[in-house]
């Protein structure tokens, strides 16, 4: 009976496969819809044997129209369904932008409440598995734009079971960024006895430090965390704050640390004009202000379209790039 | 070997299909008509049922008289923008009338009087128009979606919708309301195919009323009708006469009744007419001819069935005077409903974003309450 409970490795994906099929045996309500997400179980296999377990029409191969897929699944929520909608990739969910922007996100507020429209989106989203153009993007700052909307994305693994949970069970639709390349990061998790549905909207410290914050989320968690590790050597006590909602925004948490610590660099892979960064820049100074000892830094994607492959890995924020940014915290006037 | 090697292979040489692959279905059965079903003025019109049709006439008439009713009420700046339906009259008053009650209606931004006529009160129905809210009503409880001003991203709704009450095993019809301009959009062909591939019972009703905006058919699609466009998605494609209201009765419930009993889908193409401009903000004497609008008064929805029913002695002097005391009672109450101010709450503006209001909509309610607190002193 222990062994049979106990943690073990885990990846991201099985978590988020797991969390899914508990939401569809939990409720009946609960449908999971996209291209391939039956017989092949989705290209990153996150809904691996649903369709064989709940059938075609909880697990639903759709054509292929994105617009189409969340179309169709604002219809279903409004007769009452929970809509779980797979968006194949970042760039190939814009063409459903327009359901998305027009009505998934204005829908409870167009009808002052009558019709809430509980639909999730899952959105694997991020570079630095190699892929070829529009498999990389970022589009966090489109979502985060648009009134409405949650927007959630989980770095660990037991994150990644509770807020797509969370997800699921809220009445208001979410956009969950899957970090694609963190899908194959494992952790010791325990599926029979798995972490309680995490709360959308709070950000989590991962690591306490004394001399400045790193603000990030998603794919940059674990860059992060061993860039905090690198800067010890050289006198830096970073702390890491998981933003892990970007809609809502944790003002509280990110505040709190940011006053302990005086100073922060925000790191994404996101562009850094017109991305998130800005907005938790300009956050952080209207909160802290007087106790900041350096301007908010951002160590941010290139402010590019997604590079080819074999060029990413200088876009990407990495370990380097956040020292040298922690560096720069030394504020000279 | 290279395809020139190939056995037959000449210069017209085209690699055709392994014998096995075949075409899943004979589109034949699926091509509309060449010419729009009418049934006013044919021998079909022997089989009408003087009933309904005494009660279609009824509401054509209300119908008439809400158009004019709300275009005067943008003249008098009680409503931000209207856009009329008059001549349309028989299409909208159809669409409403083949429903049952548990059946949705997703209508477009032209189609509040279609709203009207499934039972919606008609000063809700003119929320939006009257810009005191998006939907002045709510759309579970009378089963209409709200009006949709982003042109056919209503219809993947209506699908979305049609098929969750099939999963649920409930006998629900969804009618989905576009223009022809709306027939050119992305979503208006997603839906088409995921309501064949899903089967899912739901009619498209486009009202080609000849313009979008300015823009006339030929320029919208090269396609021989709208109603062709079905074939494609493997599903029966309807022309009929938009301003005979018997014929759009006919057609549409054979097309509930079918989507009812499981039978799918079915695109319909009404031919109309607008009759005004497109809105009470548009100059339609830029884009169209005098001859050309007179021409279609010729052909008016509302004459066309009452030349019909007093021909055959369906409806008589008074039953016409019935018929226009009953509009004029629901103008006048519209006038006097749309004459009070609304009593709006500011602070509304937050409480429908979300199910609980972010930390940042809180603080933004705050502001918006200190400046209101400030204004009354
Ligand atoms: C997606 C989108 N693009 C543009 C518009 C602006 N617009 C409003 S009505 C209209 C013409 C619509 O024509 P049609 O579909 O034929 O409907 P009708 O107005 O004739 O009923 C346009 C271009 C819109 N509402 N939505």
């Amino acid at each position: 009976m222990a062994t049979a409970t106990a943690a073990k490795p885990a990846t991201m994906a099985q978590a988020l496969n797991r969390a899914l099929r508990d939401a569809m045996a939990d409720d009946p309500s609960v449908h999971l819809m996209g291209e391939d997400v039956g017989a092949l179980g989705g290209v990153f296999r996150i809904t691996d044997g649903l369709t064989k377990e709940f059938g075609e029409d909880r697990c639903t191969d759709t054509p292929l129209a994105e617009a189409g897929i969340l179309g169709t699944a604002v219809g279903m929520a409004m007769y009452g369904l929970r809509p779980v909608v797979e968006m194949q990739f970042d760039a190939f969910a814009y063409p459903a932008f327009e359901q998305l922007f027009s009505h998934v996100a204005k829908m409870r507020n167009r009808t002052r409440g009558a019709m809430p429209l509980p639909i999730t989106i899952r959105v694997p989203y991020g570079g630095g598995i190699g892929g070829v153009e529009h498999h990389s993007d970022s589009s966090e700052a489109y979502y985060m734009a648009t009134p409405g909307l949650h927007v959630v994305t989980p770095a660990t693994v037991e994150d990644a079971y509770g807020l797509l949970r969370a997800s699921i069970a809220s009445d208001d639709p979410v956009i969950f960024l899957e970090p694609k390349r963190l899908y194959w990061s494992k952790a010791d998790w325990n599926p029979a006895a798995p972490a309680p549905v995490a709360p959308i909207g709070r950000a989590a410290v991962r690591r306490t430090g004394a001399s400045a914050t790193l603000i990030t989320y998603g794919p940059s968690l674990p860059v992060c965390l061993e860039a905090a590790e690198a800067a010890r050597e050289e006198g830096w006590d970073l702390e890491v704050v998981d933003l892990r909602s970007l809609v809502p925004f944790d003002d509280d948490t990110v505040a709190a640390s940011v006053r302990r610590t005086g100073r922060a660099v925000v790191v994404h892979e996101s562009t850094g004009f017109g991305g998130p960064g800005g907005e938790i820049a300009a956050r952080i100074t209207e909160r802290c202000f007087h106790h900041l000892e350096a301007p908010v830094l951002r160590v941010a994607g290139f402010d590019i379209p997604y590079p080819p492959p074999m060029l990413e890995k200088h876009h990407l924020p990495g370990v380097d790039r956040i020292l040298d940014a922690v560096a720069r915290l030394q504020w000279e006037n | 070997m290279t395809v020139q090697e190939l056995p037959g292979a000449g210069a017209d040489y085209r690699p055709t299909p392994p014998p096995a692959w075949r075409p899943r279905i004979d589109a034949a059965p699926l091509l509309p008509d060449t010419e729009p079903h009418r049934v006013l003025g044919t021998p079909a019109a022997d089989r009408l049922d003087p009933a309904l049709m005494r009660r279609l006439y009824a509401e054509l008439v209300r119908g008439r008289r809400y158009n004019a009713q709300a275009t005067a009420l943008t003249r008098q700046g009680r409503l931000a923008v209207y856009p009329s339906t008059v001549g349309q009259e028989a299409c909208e008053i159809a669409a409403a009338l083949v429903l049952e009650e548990q059946d949705w209606l997703f209508p477009s931004y032209r189609d509040t009087l279609a709203a009207v006529a499934r039972g919606l009160d008609p000063m809700q129905a003119l929320t939006l128009l009257r810009g005191d809210w998006h939907t002045g009503y709510d759309p579970r409880e009378c089963r209409i979606a709200p009006l949709s001003t982003p042109l056919a991203t209503q219809l993947p709704h209506a699908v979305g919708l049609a098929h969750a009450a099939r999963l649920k095993g409930d006998d629900v019809v969804a009618l989905a309301m576009v223009g022809d301009g709306g027939t050119s959009e992305g979503d208006f062909h997603e839906a088409l195919n995921f309501a064949a591939v899903w089967q899912a019972p739901v009619v498209f009703l486009v009202q080609n009323n000849g313009f979008a905006i300015s823009v006339p058919l030929a320029k919208q699609t090269a396609a021989p009708s709208l109603a062709h466009k079905a074939v494609g998605y493997g599903i029966p494609g309807r022309l009929v006469d938009g301003n005979d209201v018997a014929a759009m009765h006919e057609v549409l419930s054979e097309a509930v009744r079918k989507a009812r009993a499981g039978g799918g889908p079915t695109l319909i193409e009404a031919v109309t007419y607008r009759m005004e401009a497109h809105t009470n903000a548009d100059d339609a004497t830029r884009y169209r001819t005098d001859a050309e609008v007179e021409a279609w008064r010729a052909h008016d929805p509302i004459m066309l069935l009452e030349r019909e029913l007093t021909e055959r002695g369906f409806l008589d002097d008074e039953g016409i005077q019935a018929a226009k005391d009953a509009a004029e009672s629901m103008a006048s109450d519209l006038r006097d409903a749309m004459n009070a101010d609304p009593v709006l709450d500011p602070m509304d503006l937050f409480t429908h974003v979300y199910a609980e209001q972010t930390g940042q909509l809180r603080e933004q309610a705050a502001l918006l309450r200190a400046e209101l607190e400030a204004e009354e002193q």
